[in-house]
């Protein structure tokens, strides 16, 4: 089996024990010390699905549908559910889900925790605009139905929760209409950011969904550059992915992700043909899902692992925020597999602690290459803290106290939610008093 | 459609092959000891595909009730072609060498409550002429080790019971199954250290066992590699094999 309890950067490395949920009845037995945290598929990239030293509760034995509306489209499931099987249900039926990460691997509780966005923030908001309501189970045995108007506190606090709230059994949640499987719209190639902007500018009206990827390793004048994607779901005709999947068989002793394969790669896919077409038509799984017809690709980045960074900007400062950004990139050499750039929307988010807000968010990853990648990442941060922006909790294994408490001003609000006995090794860092913070 | 009866409806690897033959459209009766367990996974098969789903809450060990939940089963689904027994627990062999009641407590859950239903739904599928009964031993069957014997040996009944059936109903449209899984990741071995390539998930154990069931293979071993293991711990001659600390 591969290892339960682990995090998609595969760094930094845990030790806890792990205690396994299989039924939405199961009460948590608390009989030996230690804190708890729920654990849903461990696509969080940092740490906050670790709990060093203390317990993972995990839930992918949570995995059974509760109740289908067929024609309203509200689905009610267990929490430990991935997305990959509400879809698998719901898309014969005529919906699909509201809004979706990257990755169909990752659990509905896990989606909640992290109040996840997807290509269409701009149009949809995020994933716990469409939660109807959750069960919560805290470690003093009590249960609250959470909704948007009932413990309507307890709603807030856990979406974006990061799971120190409880845990969520059973949730009830909104879908969405699709015509089908297939999206329709085009892919662009852009110059520079702002390129990026104009284009974003133009599609977010009449496209749902829009994502760009940026070649980060591109210097001087072709810095910024990257591919634009925009698309609706529409009647098509398209081909269906066959549903072999590729698997990383083992962890590369060496990274191979280093500056010549990056270049590369990236140089390639701008190039690419397919990066210019006029009327793309893509099935769900490769349009909003890439990376998962390779299982288990993280471990291309060898034993150390790897860091992702993702950040907002508010929309005042997201050109030359960003510009500086790259230039502080290019200046380090090192280079990121997959640069992603989207604007977010302006509805605000559900959670006390939700990530997406108004502005450009950016996501990198970085081989570990130790010391001089954790300074490059701060120097990130340092730009995104002038800006007025955020990091993203479900990609972090590094920020600062005081960059957390910056980025999200509510946190403080939010302590009296968290549940006595859980905590995880995310929140002892950044809940950290600052002054006494480890540098 | 099959109509299917499964014993032990609450184990892991019971749910996860109730899971396939909900996919395929096939009719289920459920019987298990805790009802709001049996409730949940029973509103999940229907929305899996399920036709009908009905569960009944009956301790496998009232060996009294056996024929008449033989029977319930066939009534609500309107026949029976199909059967799965399931449950089962894995003792705590240390505290059953110290205590003949428990080990025979054990043999009740693990051996006789399976002989029990075996010889009721042996012969109502032999006066109809067909049916598929499966039964879940266990690789352990294969030979008695010291770190658990009592449900080795256990199992080892059920495997010789089955085999024994096997024999007995072959020609007569009736096929009799026994499943041999290894280490598979399940509440019943919550307590082991699961790394490693010898551990199998509920999941792709039940694919196995679905397959082989309506392939009507007379033995499935779940993965199939430990057909391999097993042929050679069973090969190691008695006078190693007593010293061995396995
Ligand atoms: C390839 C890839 C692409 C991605 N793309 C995106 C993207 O586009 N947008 C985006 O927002 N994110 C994205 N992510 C991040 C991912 O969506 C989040 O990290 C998500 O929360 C992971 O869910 P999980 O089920 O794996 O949970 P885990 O990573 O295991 O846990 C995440 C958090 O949820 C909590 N949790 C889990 N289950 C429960 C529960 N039942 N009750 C309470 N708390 C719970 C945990 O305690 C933890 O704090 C991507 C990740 C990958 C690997
Ligand atoms: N997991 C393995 O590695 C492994 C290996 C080889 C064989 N097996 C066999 O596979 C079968 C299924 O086990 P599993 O791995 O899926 O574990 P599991 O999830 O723990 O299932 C065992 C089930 O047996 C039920 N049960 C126990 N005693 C019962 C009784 N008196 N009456 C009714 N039900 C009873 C339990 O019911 P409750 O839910 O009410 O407790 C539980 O649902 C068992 O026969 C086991 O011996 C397992």
């Amino acid at each position: 089996m591969p290892g339960a309890g682990s995090s998609w950067g595969r760094w930094p490395r845990h030790r806890h024990r792990t205690i396994a949920l299989t039924n939405r009845y199961q009460r948590l037995v608390l009989d030996e010390p230690g804190t708890l945290l729920p654990y849903g598929n461990g696509r969080s990239y940092g740490d906050s699905c670790q709990n060093d030293g203390g317990f993972l509760l995990t839930t992918r034995g949570l995995d059974r549908y509760v109740a289908f509306d067929v024609d309203n489209g509200v689905i009610e499931c267990e929490a430990g559910m991935l997305l990959e099987d509400v879809i698998e249900f719901a898309l014969p039926r005529g919906w699909f889900l509201p809004v979706t990460p990257g990755t169909c691997f990752v659990t509905l509780g896990g989606a909640i925790a992290n109040d996840v966005h997807g290509k269409n923030h701009h149009r949809l908001g995020t994933f716990g605009h469409h939660v109807l309501g959750f069960e919560l189970l805290r470690s003093d045995g009590s249960e609250r139905w959470c909704t948007p108007s009932e413990n309507a506190d307890w709603f807030a606090a856990t979406i974006g929760g990061l799971g120190l709230t409880g845990l969520i059994r059973r949730l009830r949640l909104q879908l969405r209409r699709v015509p089908g499987p297939f999206l329709r719209g085009q892919s662009l190639r852009f110059g520079n950011l702002s390129g990026f902007f104009e284009l974003s500018r133009d599609s977010d009206a009449d496209y749902e969904y829009t994502v760009s990827w940026l070649d980060c390793t591109a210097k001087g004048r072709q810095r910024g550059r990257g591919v634009f994607m925009r698309a609706n779901h529409a009647v098509a005709e398209g081909t269906t992915p066959g549903s072999g999947q590729w698997r990383v068989p083992f962890t590369s002793p060496l990274p191979l992700v280093n500056r010549l394969s990056l270049r590369l790669f990236n140089t390639l896919y701008y190039h690419r043909p397919a990066a210019r077409r006029a009327d793309a038509v893509w099935h769900y799984r490769p349009f909003f899902y890439p990376l998962d017809g390779v299982l288990e690709w993280n471990r291309i980045y060898g034993p150390r692992g790897f860091y992702q960074y993702q950040c907002v900007i508010p929309p005042a400062t997201a050109p030359e925020s960003l510009e500086e950004m790259l230039e502080t990139i290019a200046v380090s050499g090192s280079g990121s597999f997959l640069g992603v750039l989207k604007m977010f929307g302006e509805q605000a988010s559900p959670g006390l602690l939700s990530f997406a807000r108004s502005g450009t968010t950016l996501a990198l990853d970085f081989p570990n290459g130790g010391a001089p990648t954790l300074q490059l990442l701060e120097s990130l941060d340092a730009i995104t803290r002038k800006a007025g922006g955020a990091v993203y909790p479900a990609k972090d294994a590094r920020m600062s106290a005081t960059s957390f408490q910056q980025y999200f001003p509510r946190w403080k609000e939010f302590l009296r939610f968290i549940d006595p006995r859980f905590s995880s090794s995310f929140w002892r860092r950044v809940s950290q008093d600052p002054q006494g913070e480890a540098s | 459609m099959r109509k299917v009866l499964i014993v032990g409806a609450t184990s892991a690897i019971a749910e996860s092959v109730a899971r396939e033959f909900a996919r395929r459209e096939d009719r289920l009766f459920l019987v298990g000891r805790r009802p709001q367990a049996l409730a949940a996974i029973a509103d999940d098969l229907k929305l899996r595909g399920a036709p009908m789903v009905q569960f009944r809450v009956q301790d496998a060990n009232d060996i009294s009730a056996h024929a008449e939940l033989i029977e319930s089963a066939s009534v609500a689904m309107g026949g029976l072609d199909t059967v799965l027994i399931a449950h089962g627990t894995l003792p705590d062999q240390a505290a059953c060498a110290a205590s003949v009641e428990r080990t025979l407590a054990e043999y009740q859950t693990n051996a006789l409550s399976q002989i029990s239903l075996c010889t009721l739904i042996a012969n109502r599928f032999e006066s109809q002429g067909n049916g598929t009964l499966a039964v879940i031993s266990s690789v352990a069957g294969d030979r008695g080790r010291q770190s658990n014997y009592v449900y080795g040996s256990a199992k080892a009944a059920v495997t010789a019971f089955t085999s024994g059936l096997r024999q007995r109903l072959h020609g007569k449209g009736v096929h009799v199954i026994t499943i041999k899984p290894g280490f598979v990741d399940t509440p019943m071995t919550a307590a082991f250290d699961k790394r490693g390539p010898l551990w199998a998930s509920a999941d792709s154990v039940a694919k196995t066992i679905v397959r082989g069931m309506i392939a009507g293979k007379p033995v499935i071993y779940a993965p199939w590699f430990w057909w391999g293991i097993m042929q050679i711990i069973r090969n190691i001659p008695e006078r190693i094999f007593r010293g061995l600390k396995l």
